[in-house]
């Protein structure tokens, strides 16, 4: 009855999604405030609807309704809680439903505090969120049924996949997701404001907070799925260049450009156009993200299933947003007038530069990603993209922005001087000359690139605190000045200034983590000792044990440094009851300066067992790094004036100069 | 400056980027684009010795031997053709005879030295690559075009 309730909520949704997609658009065109007010209640109503489907979907998972074929194909009674909720959304169906959740969430948000909104532009922005969750439901309801029953009813289920049952992928796919939609909401602003023709500082207003949360979720979604391939493949590496790894990349890199541009059109009222292009192709990537992932087309470690019968509809979905979008665009884009102008040398002008790198590296990346998918479809071979392509295309592309961003937020809006700023920047000149000669010091025989990593982090790790330095006219004045500045320090500046800093960090991890990672692969019997990077891992044997729903090989190591103890390493080994898949559980002890990380393997005939053991230099900065980075993106969101709502023309002083 | 001129600036710095884009995509494309490859396609095509290259098919049953320190050989077929396979390292866990299998590597002296086998995370999957070998060698089995279809387990990632 529940299941059939749910499937139920869901038609409902997808008619109250037709009304909301139709009346509000023409009731904006025509300047009926009636039909337009019916955006409201409508979206209130499709996330009441689509939330009773989810709570039915997740009710069915909690008691093993194994009646429902997507449960039965997906959990299993002997699964811990939060694993039976966290399946909810770990298969192809419940995945898709809780995405239309957070796009109906989203769009009541939108109703709800939208009270202050131009009428007609709230109607309009509703409207495109509807017809996005239009083709979401027409695509679950017609391919992807996630209520459909399955006679007879089956005992017992086939478990979720093991490698899912894990608690940092239990929240990989929402915030995932969280990112993807926030996005939807920065596209339906863009299209609604182009078939308004008026883009306007006040809609940058509106438009910006979205990015900017979409921005934090999908940087934290990308870092919680690196983090787990990193500690439960047991490969110890955290970004392979996967296909579906890309998928989720490329949005959040033409989202970081987005975030950057929209800034402009707040402050500058200029590059209208290319922000609204950003908005479509952020979003078109999140698509593209979303179904890549689910259509399986593409080999990769992480795809599960093909359905050539979904493919076609994705495709068509895709066609129709995409290109619909850009038709649109190229058709109302040139009414939008900008009013700023501005020098190639200045603030607006290192926003743009930030922008040209991160779309062509999103460019190059797409192209990497779907080369095999062209070559194959035109009889060219099967062919894999992989990580060195990738590594030789981005790393190069990166490296003058991340040179360009120490400068960027020295130089004035409008018009600025080159010379002062680079003049303020011979501290930062100063650490990074020191960090490469010190690096290359230690790892002398380490690759260039290692070198280059580290001074550039530190490049910009000090350009960033001299930007700080300046602004609060440290050294200038009194200090009591000093930090009565600081502490006026509008949340937005603090909020670039740490994600600024927090990236510094992160290349700091990933440079360490790439050029000085220590692998040893060899079979160890209990006693054996390895020595890595200057550790002695002792192997002390392993042991079987029982989990909750898995069998355990649990191998012991004591790592020691100079006959010390530093710590005990346990890695395991299961094997799930239901599933009989295996999956690796590395051990890893974090210290300052890089991780220790331990894999066991299976026992040979002979008493040995395969170990794989790791020194990964520097990892724990780069996930330090990127929580400074969320948080920085966080506090920015909280900042005033997002609250206040719509400026009045050009902003108070300071927060317009600082923030960016 | 004149707007114009300034326009001119950032369409030229595009330009360039792009540029270098697809002069860095070429010359990458040209060293890392990774082939692959059947075990038949290597015995009818003479791939050269040395060249990375991926090899898709199955495990053979019953040639998975460990050969101690780590080293592991097995044989990889496609049902007509079978060719020999060396891998150092921990295998993936869903490695095991008669599943399909992607490794990637080189051939040495005829014996395909692998340094990289490719996990799938679920056992009812079949790598693409894997099944074409198969379609091709006229010895596929599974269950059709659809193969995965309402029971493969999609993932999150």
């Amino acid at each position: 009855m529940i299941p059939e309730i749910g499937h139920f909520a869901l038609i409902l949704a997808l008619l109250v999604a037709f009304v909301q997609a139709t009346m509000p658009m023409v009731g904006a065109h025509r300047g009926n405030q009636a039909w337009m007010a019916i955006a409201r209640p409508a979206a209130l109503t499709q996330f009441g609807l689509v939330a009773v489907a989810f709570g039915c979907l997740t009710q069915a998972y909690v008691t093993s309704d194994f009646s429902v074929l997507n449960v039965f194909q997906n959990s299993h009674t002997a699964k811990p809680l939060l694993y039976k909720i966290s399946g909810v959304w770990g298969n192809h169906e419940g995945s898709l439903l809780l995405w239309v959740m957070i796009l109906s969430l989203f769009g009541s948000a939108v109703a709800l505090f939208g009270t202050n909104l131009p009428p007609g532009l709230r109607a309009r922005v509703l409207g495109v969120q509807a017809m996005i969750a239009l083709g979401f439901y027409l695509f679950m309801l017609l391919t992807s049924n996630p209520f459909e029953r399955l006679s007879p009813v089956p005992l017992n289920g086939n478990d979720l996949n093991p490698l899912l049952q894990d608690p940092g992928l239990a929240f990989h796919p929402p915030m995932l997701y969280l990112g993807y939609v926030g996005f939807s909401m920065a596209f339906s602003f863009a299209i609604a404001a182009l078939i308004e023709g008026r883009v306007d500082a006040a809609w940058a207003r509106w438009v910006r907070p979205w990015a900017l949360a979409a921005w934090c979720f999908l940087t934290a979604g990308i870092t919680l799925g690196s983090w787990w391939a990193y500690y439960e493949l047991g490969w110890g590496g955290w970004w392979f260049w996967d296909p579906v790894e890309n998928a989720s990349f490329m949005p959040w890199l033409a989202g970081t450009a987005l975030l950057h541009s929209s800034t402009v059109v707040e402050k500058r009222d200029t590059l209208k156009g290319w922000t609204i292009l950003l908005a479509i192709v952020t979003f078109s990537l999140s698509l593209l993200g979303t179904f890549l992932v689910r259509s399986g087309v593409l080999t990769s470690v992480h795809t599960f299933a093909t359905d050539p019968a979904r493919g076609i509809f994705i495709l068509g979905l895709l066609i129709v947003v995409i290109g619909g979008s850009l038709a649109l665009f190229a058709w109302r884009g040139p009414a939008l007038v900008s009013t700023g102008v501005f020098q190639p040398i200045s603030r607006e002008g290192a926003l743009l530069f930030n922008n040209l790198v991160m779309t062509t590296a999103a460019a190059a990346v797409l192209l990497g990603t779907l080369y095999p998918l062209l070559l194959d479809a035109i009889g060219g071979g099967k062919v894999s993209v992989g990580a060195p392509f990738f590594n030789a295309v981005f790393i190069p592309l990166m490296v003058p922005m991340i040179v360009a961003m120490a400068v960027g937020p020295l130089l004035s809006w409008k018009r600025a001087d080159m010379k002062p700023a680079l003049s303020r920047l011979w501290a930062a000149g100063g650490v990074m000359i020191v960090a490469m000669i010190a690096v290359w010091a230690v790892e002398t025989d380490g690759p260039f690139m290692g070198i280059v990593g580290i001074g550039l982090a530190a490049w910009l790790f000090m350009g960033i605190l001299s930007e700080l330095a300046g602004r609060i006219r440290l050294l200038q004045g009194s200090l009591s000045e000093s930090l009565s500045r600081l502490r006026r320090t509008p949340r937005a500046a603090w909020g670039m200034t740490l994600a600024h800093l927090g990236l510094a960090i992160t290349i700091a991890g990933m440079t360490g983590a790439g050029a000085w990672k220590v692998e040893s692969i060899q079979a160890m019997k209990p006693g054996d000792r390895v020595s890595v990077a200057g550790y002695d891992f002792v192997f002390d044997g392993a042991r079987s044990g029982t989990g909750p729903n898995y069998s355990i090989l649990s191998g012991t190591f004591r790592v020691l440094r100079d006959g010390q103890l530093v710590t005990m390493l346990y890695p395991e080994k299961r094997v799930y009851n239901v599933s009989q898949q295996p999956t690796t559980e590395a051990a890893i002890h974090t210290t300052f300066l890089g991780d220790l990380y331990a894999v066991v393997g299976d026992e040979d005939e002979t008493g040995a067992f395969v170990t794989r053991l790791y020194f990964n230099p520097l990892v724990g900065w780069m996930w330090a790094g990127v929580l400074i980075m969320v948080f920085g993106g966080v506090l920015s969101l909280s900042d005033r004036r997002h609250r206040v709502g719509a400026p009045k023309k050009r902003g108070a002083g300071l927060a317009q100069a600082a923030s960016a | 400056m004149k707007r114009k001129h300034k326009r001119l600036t950032f369409v030229v710095i595009a330009l360039v980027l792009l540029g270098v884009a697809a002069g860095l995509v070429l010359s990458a494309f040209e060293e890392n684009i990774v082939f692959f490859y059947s075990p038949t396609d290597i015995a009818e095509n003479n791939v050269a010795e040395g060249r990375r290259i991926r090899l898709g098919g199955l495990v053979e049953e019953g040639s998975v031997k460990k050969a101690g320190g780590a080293v592991v050989n097995f044989r990889v077929t496609d049902l007509t053709t079978v060719i020999a396979v060396t891998y150092k390292g921990l295998l993936p866990d869903l490695f095991s005879e008669g599943q399909g299998v992607v490794a990637e590597g080189a051939l040495q002296g005829g014996v395909f030295r692998a340094d990289e086998v490719l996990a799938k995370h679920d056992e009812t999957y079949m790598p693409p690559e894997v099944a074409e070998a198969l379609k091709k060698s006229g010895k596929w089995k599974g269950p059709g075009e659809s193969q995965g279809e309402n029971r493969g387990k999609d993932n999150n990632k």
